[in-house]
């Protein structure tokens, strides 16, 4: 990682603004004419501009004479990647990234070590918002009704338009927006609403935090933000928490909690020694935290409250009179759970989810109060949004206003015409609206309900800064001009602020000078941006005060009809609200536990679907209180029956190329009343099939040694040794490795199965998206997929991930039947693949055992100029009819080799990291050089939990998997 | 079976003197009418041939893609074909230089057309793998030809070895036909009334005239071609069969497949044999030259092939039981039960039950039964390679990545036009060049008189 060039980036904006600048963007490449009437600075000025803009100028030659640099911009060499420090958000809150780029183009996205949120890891998400920014989709132009517009007039619009707010003291103006952490948006939306006091700000977006706010206010009578220190949690009970897969501040959470599983090392696993942390996972839905879980138990999420009842009742915390588990759950579980509570006092961690109601959060707080986790394994800070309000009564309120006709200028940022619940009559609201203005990456549902629309800069081409989980500020910096001169927030409502011409570089540095103290403020400015996070802007831990008995504050049970079926909304594992809608990768990629890619569905458990009397792929009508919606059947095992999970983020009508059409909006059941699940779903068939695209058919190990597991226990009688590979007998001579012998060993034991590899690596390596026809045709491209199996019933599985790249085998059943010498081993043991090469017969993928080779059965990579861009330069982009396969990121072990040579040395252990390896929030991933001793790749390969998939085959794989250990209680037996 | 077992029924019926079969061949060719028979055929086929030729330019405009292949069933339709059309070129060669060698006369009256099937069958399969390549602009990267950057092809891969066996095999019998043709050619170009025809059969008859001399030699070099050709039968096919074999997916790696799949490329050969051999003697009125024995003969060499790979789907299922081999048992498992079973069911119908019929003399006689039989067999070993290499590869080591394999239009356009090409350029060749060997035929004349047929 390179220092972070601010004053180049500075400069561009400050070029921004010149007439020179305007010039040039109006008329694409410059005559030379012109540029050799400008002085030597300006000149060298616009190249460096020139080159920034690369992207957004496109590549066509000029076909003028052109000059190349005399002095080169400082620290741009070609062919060299830069990194920048930001961070990328989601529902607000930020993952400090270190974004790189390539000439000026960001292509791929990587997690920030000195970030706490990512620790150098990210998710699926950040991974994707460079496609997201490069996205041809995108919306180009601001907008007036259907008309292109410009920026200029929407200005000049909504100045008349303050005026009349500066007279009525704001009476009319609502601004609606997600979840803001950003200490500058929040500090320009209450200094607007001080200046209009009459003005309102709104907040909603549909996967928020109301009920843990909320749970918060309960137990402590103010909205704090809790924080977990799973590294210090012996026993762990979710009630229907994912924090390995959705929690803000997830990435940290699975470090933190993997570090309290890891028992690979020789030392540890020989001597018997090993000791693990152990998961109770109460859970609806089927996700990431539960396939993780030791014990997992799958309620309806209505019963969960009546869990954390008992619970608490079993550890006398409420004087609350129980109301009695669920028939589904053993007193067992309750009685083992709260007697391993107790013994671990001030070394446990009870965690409620954000899709419980604030009660479940009120009784957690409680229960980690009484066993004296506060302070040791749980936290406590001021809330991580700048205004933590109930965001469904803001939006309640705001629809009220509208549907009164109070509403005379509403500001959106953000889609609620698709997401606000079906109940309020958001979208009929808005009509009545006189001046609604949104502001968008796309020109969604919303944006078409609105009269004006603004292309919002990306969060890679704009200044900003946000939140982490733990209240960590990032500053967010540009890495490229907006592609489509973009506007963000900060403009926006300086416009409103009355101050036309600021920029958001203006607006973030103002509020920060007056913030960071010191003598020294660029130097601050300097080192926040390097380090991608403001030092010491954590939120300082609150001592905090129970409020008495939160028994009171428990609802009286509500009596539901026999046999009634509940419906749970959950966030898309891919999709998430929908935002990532038009994402490609993201929709391609399949959801961790159905294996589903470009579509949702009505989850259930197979006993439900039974009594329906439907199979994978019917489409039923979903009907809840009025409101219905037809959506294709998954059976899920593991889903608690009664239930019926729909997740968010489908049904997009304006979403762009990608996700406009596909799936069912789960938001046209979803109600103000109800927002995470609701009772009284009727089910009725319709006949109908929808074909779904999954990439995994199968569930079963059908026995198979493919994921070895052990019990904890196994692992301290049994002290496994390595198992000693026979003795090889081959007709051919063994390769030679002189210099570098390259392996990866991934750890089952550590791996959350959340996918970031698969979309790390899709990103690094080019690879293309094939659409759902192809996925259901059995085409998709993931280098790296993540196998999910099943174990035990139907009705409570046990879930199993494997990531599986390319193992590199030293006897590569690939090689020897490619005719062609397309497959071949290389120097330092990669098995690798020269495209040019290959005519595509396919032999070496019939005869791979792991089926890792993937092959462009047709032309996949588009030649689209804005996807052009993402590409990263150094792999080469597939033709049809090539096969294609992991590489180890055999593009980073060269250049991490020429850097070597460059100073005459080996390249060190951890100097290549793969994309996968990367982005791996548990480290679950390690890659190295086996020719090295020291090297943590050889430490892992020397656990006795080392193994490598399908042995008897005796291709002697250099990618290894260590064994996943489970940590059961006993008292629960099976 | 020697002569003196053979059945009374001769391998030459009716009276026929040396001009007598020459008319009787030649003027199918020169001067008998178009048969309304060969003209239908003709429409039919030349349809299919055309839909081969738009399969063939949409999947080179858009890739393999169009058809069904995918992970983990990379090969099918294509390769399928490839193996069967191999396997029905193996008849022709059989008959027309093994037969030889075992001095069978009854080989003479169907070598030529049985050869004709061998070059347009092998054609056929020649055109298929390079049609299922994903790059096809660069199939002749499989030749070893010298290059400037010293790239050699993978000798150890046997689709190498396969493009040497099929290119062995389509030059050979290419020779080997065209080698017996000439004294035929030489007939028709003197019995030939128009110009163009005379010139066009006397520059591929190269001069013969009939000598003595060039009947010595021409005896001589057919002997050699025959002895050259023979071992083709087997080599040819055991190293498709290596193609399987060699890989590691269950199903595939087997020693037996090489004598396997030569009986079985002669069990589907002499069906297609049979298929052609039945209405072109109706057609044209070949029934003297193509008796009811020849067709016994034909029928009984099937029981005998289609025993030998009963015997080998019975020791396949036998060894990967007696493997042990988790894999081997579910492959054999998952193609007697799975979702492929009704592949499977069918390939024992046709290819196991269905020739028991033939050990009964009264089938054997039964023109219209031994074509039905023979269009069972034809499908059932087709059937027989689709089961070998899908449903070996859809479910191999990973459950993860079990898939399953659709054939789409193309895949079906591809080989029905296979079918039509093949068929059509049969009806081209019987038109064009005599069908039955001419000079052959008129040495059984002597022999018939003596007695001794």
């Amino acid at each position: 990682m390179g220092p972070i060039p601010t004053s180049f980036w500075r400069s561009l904006e400050e070029l921004a603004e010149t007439d020179d600048f305007k010039d040039y963007l109006h008329h694409e490449f410059p005559r030379f004419a012109d540029a050799y009437s400008l002085n030597r600075r300006e000149f060298m000025k616009l190249m460096a501009a020139s080159l920034a803009l690369a992207g957004a100028g496109g590549c066509t030659r000029p076909l003028e004479k052109i000059v190349p640099y005399v002095h080169a911009p400082e620290q741009l060499v070609a062919g060299k990647l830069l990194f920048f420090a930001t961070a990328v958000t989601c529902g607000g809150y930020a993952t400090g990234v270190l974004a790189e780029s390539n000439m000026g183009r960001p292509t791929k996205i990587e997690g920030n070590p000195a970030h706490p949120a990512s620790l150098g890891a990210t998710d699926i998400f950040a991974q994707a918002s460079v496609l997201e920014l490069w996205d041809p989709d995108r919306s180009q132009a601001v907008m007036r009704g259907a008309d292109i517009s410009t920026w200029q007039a929407l200005v000049a619009a909504l100045s008349s338009k303050m005026q009349t707010f500066t007279a009525n003291r704001g009476a009319g103006l609502h601004i609606l927006t997600e979840t803001i952490t950003s200490p500058t948006l929040a500090a320009q939306l209450r200094a607007l609403v001080a200046k209009y006091p009459l003005a309102q700000w709104h907040q909603y977006q549909p996967v928020n935090r109301d009920s843990a706010y909320e749970g918060a206010r309960l137990a402590f009578g103010e909205a704090l933000e809790t924080q977990y220190l799973f590294d210090k949690a012996q026993i762990v009970v979710s009630l229907d928490a994912d924090f390995l897969g959705s929690l803000p501040g997830h990435l940290r959470y699975a470090r933190d909690f993997v570090s309290r599983r890891r028992v690979e090392s020789r030392r540890t696993a020989e001597n018997g020694r090993a000791t693990m942390n152990r998961l109770y996972v109460i859970e609806s839905t089927p996700g990431l935290t539960g396939a993780m879980a030791d014990h997992r138990l799958p309620v309806r999420a209505a019963d969960v409250g009546a869990i954390a009842r008992s619970l608490a009742q079993e550890l006398s915390v409420s004087r609350a009179t129980p109301v009695g588990t669920p028939s589904a759950v053993p007193d067992a579980w309750i009685n083992a759970i709260a007697q391993e509570l107790t013994n671990t006092r001030g070394a446990s961690i009870v965690l409620a989810g954000d899709e419980q109601p604030p009660y479940v959060h009120a009784l957690a707080h409680a229960m980690n109060h009484a066993l004296g986790n506060i302070g040791a394994t749980v936290v406590h800070t001021q809330a991580v949004a700048a205004e933590p309000g109930n965001q469904l009564d803001s939006l309640k309120r705001l629809s009220l206003a509208m549907a009164a006709g109070a509403v005379d200028t509403l500001l959106i940022a953000g889609n609620p015409v698709y997401y606000a619940p079906a109940d309020l009559g958001f979208a009929e609201g808005l009509r009545r609206v006189p001046l609604a203005v949104h502001l968008g990456l796309y020109h969604d549902e919303t944006a078409a309900s609105c009269h004006w629309h603004v292309p919002a800069a990306h969060e890679l081409e704009a200044w900003g800064d946000a939140r982490a989980f733990d209240g960590t500020v990032t500053l967010q910096q540009p890495l490229i001009a907006p592609l489509y001169n973009g506007k963000c927030l900060h403009q926006l409502l300086a416009v409103l602020a009355g101050e036309l011409n600021k920029t958001s570089y203006d607006i973030v540095r103002e509020y920060w000078h007056a913030k960071l103290s010191g003598d020294d403020f660029e130097k601050l400015w300097q080192t926040a941006l390097h380090d991608g996070l403001v030092r010491d802007s954590a939120f300082a831990v609150k001592t905090i005060s129970m409020r008495g008995d939160v028994s009171a504050a428990l609802p009286s049970p509500q009596a539901e009809a026999p046999g009634a079926l509940e419906v749970v909304f959950r966030a898309d594992p891919s999709i998430h609200d929908g935002r990532y809608a038009n994402n490609a990768w993201l929709q391609e990629l399949p959801k961790p536990l159905t294996k589903l890619t470009w579509n949702n569905a009505a989850l259930m458990s197979p006993a439900l679907a039974q009594r329906v009397g439907c199979v994978n792929e019917d489409v039923i009508e979903l009907r809840l209180s009025g409101h219905h919606v037809t959506a294709p059947v998954w059976i899920m095992p593991g889903h608690p029956d009664r239930s019926v999970t729909v997740t968010m983020g489908y049904g997009r009508t304006r979403s762009g190329r990608v996700g406009t059409g596909i799936g069912f909006s789960a938001f046209a059941l979803r109600t103000a009343a109800a927002p995470w699940f609701a009772s009284g779903l009727e089910i009725l068939k319709t006949g109908r099939r929808e074909p779904l695209a999954t990439t995994q058919h199968h569930h079963s190990m059908e026995g198979r040694d493919i994921i070895r597991i052990m019990s904890l226990t196994q692992l301290r009688v049994a002290n496994p040794a390595k198992e000693e590979t026979g003795p090889a007998t081959s007709l051919y001579k063994p390769f030679e490795y002189n210099g570098y012998a390259w392996g990866m060993s991934v750890n089952l034991n550590t791996c959350i199965g959340c996918n970031a590899c698969t979309i790390a690596c899709q990103a690094e390596n080019n690879i293309p998206v094939v659409g759902k026809t192809e996925v259901t045709r059995g085409r998709e491209m993931h280098w790296i997929r993540v196998d999910r199996y099943y174990e035990g019933d139907l009705d409570n599985p046990r879930a199993h991930f494997q990531p599986v790249p390319c193992m590199h085998c030293e006897q590569a059943p690939c090689e020897v039947v490619c005719p062609t010498e397309a497959s071949v081993h290389n120097s330092e043991g990669l098995n690798v693949q020269v495209y040019n090469r290959c005519i595509g017969t396919r032999f070496c993928s019939n005869n791979c055992p792991y089926k890792v080779r993937r092959f462009n059965f047709l032309q996949y990579t588009q030649d689209e100029p804005s996807l052009n861009a993402q590409r990263n330069p150094e792999v080469t982009a597939r033709q049809r009819g090539v096969m294609e396969k992991c590489s180890y990121c055999i593009q980073r072990i060269a250049s991490a080799r020429i850097e070597a040579d460059k100073e005459n040395r080996r390249i060190r252990d951890g100097e290549v990291l793969t994309a996968c390896q990367a982005v791996c929030p548990t480290q679950a991933i390690v890659f190295g050089d086996l020719n090295d001793p020291a090297s943590a790749v050889n430490q892992m390969k020397a656990s006795p939990l080392d193994y490598a998939l399908l042995k008897e085959l005796n291709t002697k794989p250099r990618t290894t998997y260590l064994a996943k250990v489970t940590n059961r209680n006993p008292e629960l037996g099976r | 079976m020697t002569q003196a077992t053979q059945p009374t029924a001769s391998v030459l019926t009716g009276s026929y003197t040396y001009a007598s079969i020459t008319d009787k061949i030649a003027d199918t060719v020169l001067i008998r009418p178009t048969h309304w028979g060969w003209m239908v055929g003709m429409a039919i086929t030349t349809m299919l041939m055309v839909l081969l030729l738009v399969a063939m330019s949409y999947l080179f405009a858009r890739g393999v893609g169009i058809w069904g292949v995918n992970e983990p069933v990379a090969w099918a339709f294509a390769l399928t074909n490839f193996v069967w059309w191999v396997g029905i070129g193996h008849a022709g060669t059989f008959i027309s230089a093994f037969l030889l060698l075992l001095r069978q006369k009854w080989r003479t009256s169907i070598n030529r057309f049985a050869e004709a099937m061998t070059i347009f069958a092998v054609a056929m399969a020649g055109l298929m793998p390079i049609l299922h390549l994903g790059r096809p602009w660069f199939f002749y990267w499989l030749i070893p030809y010298p290059d400037i950057m010293n790239v050699w092809p993978q000798w150890r891969s046997p689709l190498i070895w396969d493009i040497f066996a099929i290119g062995t095999y389509i030059i050979v019998s290419m020779l080997f036909w065209y080698m017996g043709l000439i004294p035929d050619l030489a007939t028709l170009r003197d019995r030939a009334d128009k110009r163009w025809k005379q010139i066009g059969y006397g520059l591929m008859a190269l001069g013969w005239r009939g000598e003595a001399r060039h009947w010595q030699r021409f005896d001589t070099a057919y002997l050699l071609m025959a002895g050259l050709a023979t071992p083709l039968v087997i080599s040819v096919h055991s190293v498709v069969s290596l193609d399987f074999s060699f890989g590691l997916v269950p199903g595939w790696h087997s020693t037996i497949f090489p004598p396997y799949f030569v009986a079985g490329a002669l069990f589907s050969g002499f069906a297609m044999a049979l298929t052609i051999s039945i209405p072109l003697r109706a057609v044209f009125g070949l029934k003297d030259f193509i008796t009811a024995r020849h067709l016994d003969n034909i029928a009984k060499i099937m029981l005998v092939c289609g025993l030998i790979v009963s015997y080998s789907y019975l020791f396949e299922t036998f060894t990967a039981f007696y493997s042990a081999d988790q894999f081997e048992i579910f492959m054999i498992r998952n193609r007697m039960a799975g979702p492929y079973a009704w592949a499977y069911w069918t390939v024992i119908f046709c290819n196991v039950l269905t020739i028991q019929t033939l050990w009964f003399k009264r089938i054997r006689s039964s023109t219209l039964a031994l074509f039905a039989i023979s269009i069972i067999v034809n499908i059932g070993m087709w059937l027989e390679r689709f089961v070998i290499i899908v449903t070996s590869l859809h479910r191999d080591f990973l459950p993860s990545s079990w898939g399953m394999f659709y054939p789409t239009f193309w895949d079906l356009a591809t080989l029905a036009g296979s079918v039509g090409a093949f068929a059509f350029l049969f009806l081209v060749f019987v038109r064009v060049l005599p069908a039955i060997s001419i000079s052959e035929m008129r040495k059984l004349v002597p022999e018939k008189q003596k007695g001794e047929l």
